[in-house]
């Protein structure tokens, strides 16, 4: 019996660290491949060109990536900066001030917009917001548009992003301890002045988390964001005009023109950036997490 | 690095408004008909109670008999729990607290709160005993320092603090965190303190010394102290509440309710504590 149960207590140790290796093996796999898939664009051109330059002609063997970096990071600050304010507010409404049965109500409410496929997403996006854009916004502003453009991207991005950072801020939120709020509120703290010092202040590591989440989200999302964002090359600072992100870039072209030299390796490397880049925020969110949690 | 002044410390005063001999008489909290209940039933019934000033008033009873609920409903931090209906009155010093609402903050600072485990703000040490005070709109620093120093001196805790009043309140141990929060509590100049279990989660020296504190307290504070523990009441009881099932069953002076209870219910409970 006590054999029996020593050699079960090595098989699961040894399964669950074989589980745990084969996890945090597959981000570097996923790397390394990619890597190794782009080592001849990467060898081929100065990093610089490829970060740096707006050229993109693949046919003379010029790659690069800049407008995809800027259509990608414009989308996502635009979805971030529509998104994160109203998820904030949201969260905060629904766990310190709204009635239970509203939180009840919106939480599988909040699951079936997670739940909904992307595709669906870019659909809605075609359909009313690129169409919205173009009737409604873009005639305030005295500017043409087709209504397929960064603004339509962010804001279809945006609507995406929305149940993932709210689910996790009304979790960060429920978790603060009760007796904080009343110690709060028993020295004298209006309702909200108890939100701002103590929900907002102890809940900022997980607000961070959240938020990173949305980001990350937002800047590798592919599919929705490619039917309504135009997939022009431009670098523009307007939000009406069309763009191109990096997960459109490869969506697109992936299995096409593979005949051109360097095309496939250039498209690896647009993943191996895509990849970089989600690793550089979440890494970075993790920094401020850890500053935060020290207070 | 922000240093703070430091002043000499000087005993704290008594509070600044004059209590005449016939307000020392009338209690300064008047509970009449409160009733409190969820759905699925009855957590306080029918309470009636007076709470004289500047004594210790012990609530005591079997878990989950309402003495926590009703400490809260004091001062209407029942309002946090969404679930609970809350009908009758709750007068300090003549306001029903249940009945305000612009100055329901006011009223608040009127009652310093210790829970059974302190809650530090997530904020240093010295921000947790100045938050209060900021909340009343003292904007002077000089003020707030004298005010941080002689409440963590009054509580046993600013030699083991001054050098690090920047840290995280959290840095400290449960016993120093304790007696941070009733630093907090006694800067706004409370007159009530209302004390959930506050030894329950701390060693027997963090407990003797918050026991000191409260015996000192007296003086110048109404104490309401929900405890557990029998000896504890004994020790600094000038009042006892016995409390069953949300119903107050005897109260009187400690000698009469611990040493010659009159109810069986009490009986029991008080050999069982034993």
């Amino acid at each position: 019996m006590n054999r029996i149960r020593r050699i079960t207590d090595i098989l699961v140790n040894v399964w669950m660290r074989a589980g745990l290796y084969l996890l945090l093996a597959i981000p570097v796999l996923i790397g390394v491949g990619l890597y190794w898939k782009a080592a001849p664009i990467i060898g081929g051109h100065s990093l610089s060109d490829l970060l740096f330059s707006r050229q993109w002609f693949p046919m003379k063997g010029e790659f690069g990536f800049m407008p995809f970096i800027y259509s990608s990071a414009y989308v996502t600050v635009l979805a971030f900066i529509l998104s994160a304010p109203l998820c904030l507010f949201a969260a905060i409404y629904l766990t310190q001030f709204g009635k239970h049965r509203l939180l009840q109500v919106m939480l599988p409410v909040i699951d079936i917009l997670a739940g909904i496929p992307s595709v669906v997403y870019g659909v809605w996006g075609v359909l009313v917001i690129v169409p919205a854009v173009a009737k409604y916004v873009v005639p305030l502003f005295g500017v043409v548009s087709s209504g397929y453009s960064l603004l339509a991207g962010g804001v279809v991005l945006a609507v995406m992003c929305i149940p993932y950072m709210l689910n996790m801020l009304i979790e960060v939120f429920q978790t603060i301890p009760v007796g904080m709020k009343e110690a709060s509120l028993s020295l004298g703290a209006t309702h909200w002045e108890m939100v701002k010092h103590v929900i907002i202040r102890k809940g900022f590591p997980g607000i961070l988390s959240a938020f990173g989440l949305g980001i990350a989200k937002a800047f590798g999302e592919t599919i929705a964001v490619l039917m309504v964002v135009g997939n022009t090359l431009d670098i523009s600072v307007s939000p009406f005009s069309p763009g191109y992100p990096l997960p459109a870039l490869i969506a697109n072209n992936y299995g096409e023109m593979m005949s051109i030299p360097d095309y496939d390796s250039a498209l690896m490397f647009a993943a191996l950036l895509l990849f970089v880049i989600i690793l550089v925020i979440n890494l970075f969110f993790r920094y401020f997490i850890h500053k935060t949690e020290k207070i | 690095m922000i240093t703070y002044p430091v002043f000499s410390y000087q005993k704290a005063k008594k509070p600044q408004r004059m209590v005449n001999h016939q307000e020392k008489q009338t209690p300064i909290i008047e509970v009449k008909g409160l009733n409190v209940r969820t759905r699925e039933g009855e957590i306080l019934k029918n309470i009636n109670l007076q709470i004289p000033r500047n004594k210790i008033v012990v609530l005591l009873g079997p878990s989950g008999c309402g003495k926590t609920t009703l400490l809260k409903s004091l001062n209407r931090l029942t309002d946090l729990h969404k679930e609970l209906q809350v009908s009758g009155e709750v007068l300090i010093d003549g306001v029903d607290i249940l009945k305000v609402s612009r100055d329901l903050p006011i009223m608040r600072q009127k009652m310093g709160l210790l829970s059974q485990r302190p809650f530090p703000l997530p904020v240093s040490i010295y921000r947790n005993v100045a938050y209060g005070l900021k909340l009343k709109g003292i904007r002077s620093k000089d003020l707030i320092a004298h005010s941080v120093e002689s409440n963590l001196k009054r509580v046993g805790l600013w030699d083991e603090v001054k050098n690090r009043l920047n840290s995280p309140a959290n840095s400290l141990s449960i016993g120093q965190q304790q007696r941070l929060c009733l630093a907090r509590g006694l800067a706004v100049k409370p007159a009530i303190i209302l004390a959930d279990e506050p030894t329950s989660a701390l060693d027997p020296i963090s407990t003797k010394i918050i026991e000191n504190l409260f015996k000192e307290l007296k003086e110048h504070y109404t104490i309401i102290l929900v405890t557990h523990v029998l000896r504890q009441a004994v020790r600094l009881a000038d009042h006892v509440v016995f409390m069953y099932y949300g119903d107050i069953i005897e109260q009187g002076h400690p000698d009469d309710i611990l040493k010659r209870p009159q109810t069986e219910v009490l009986k029991k409970y008080l050999v069982d504590g034993n």
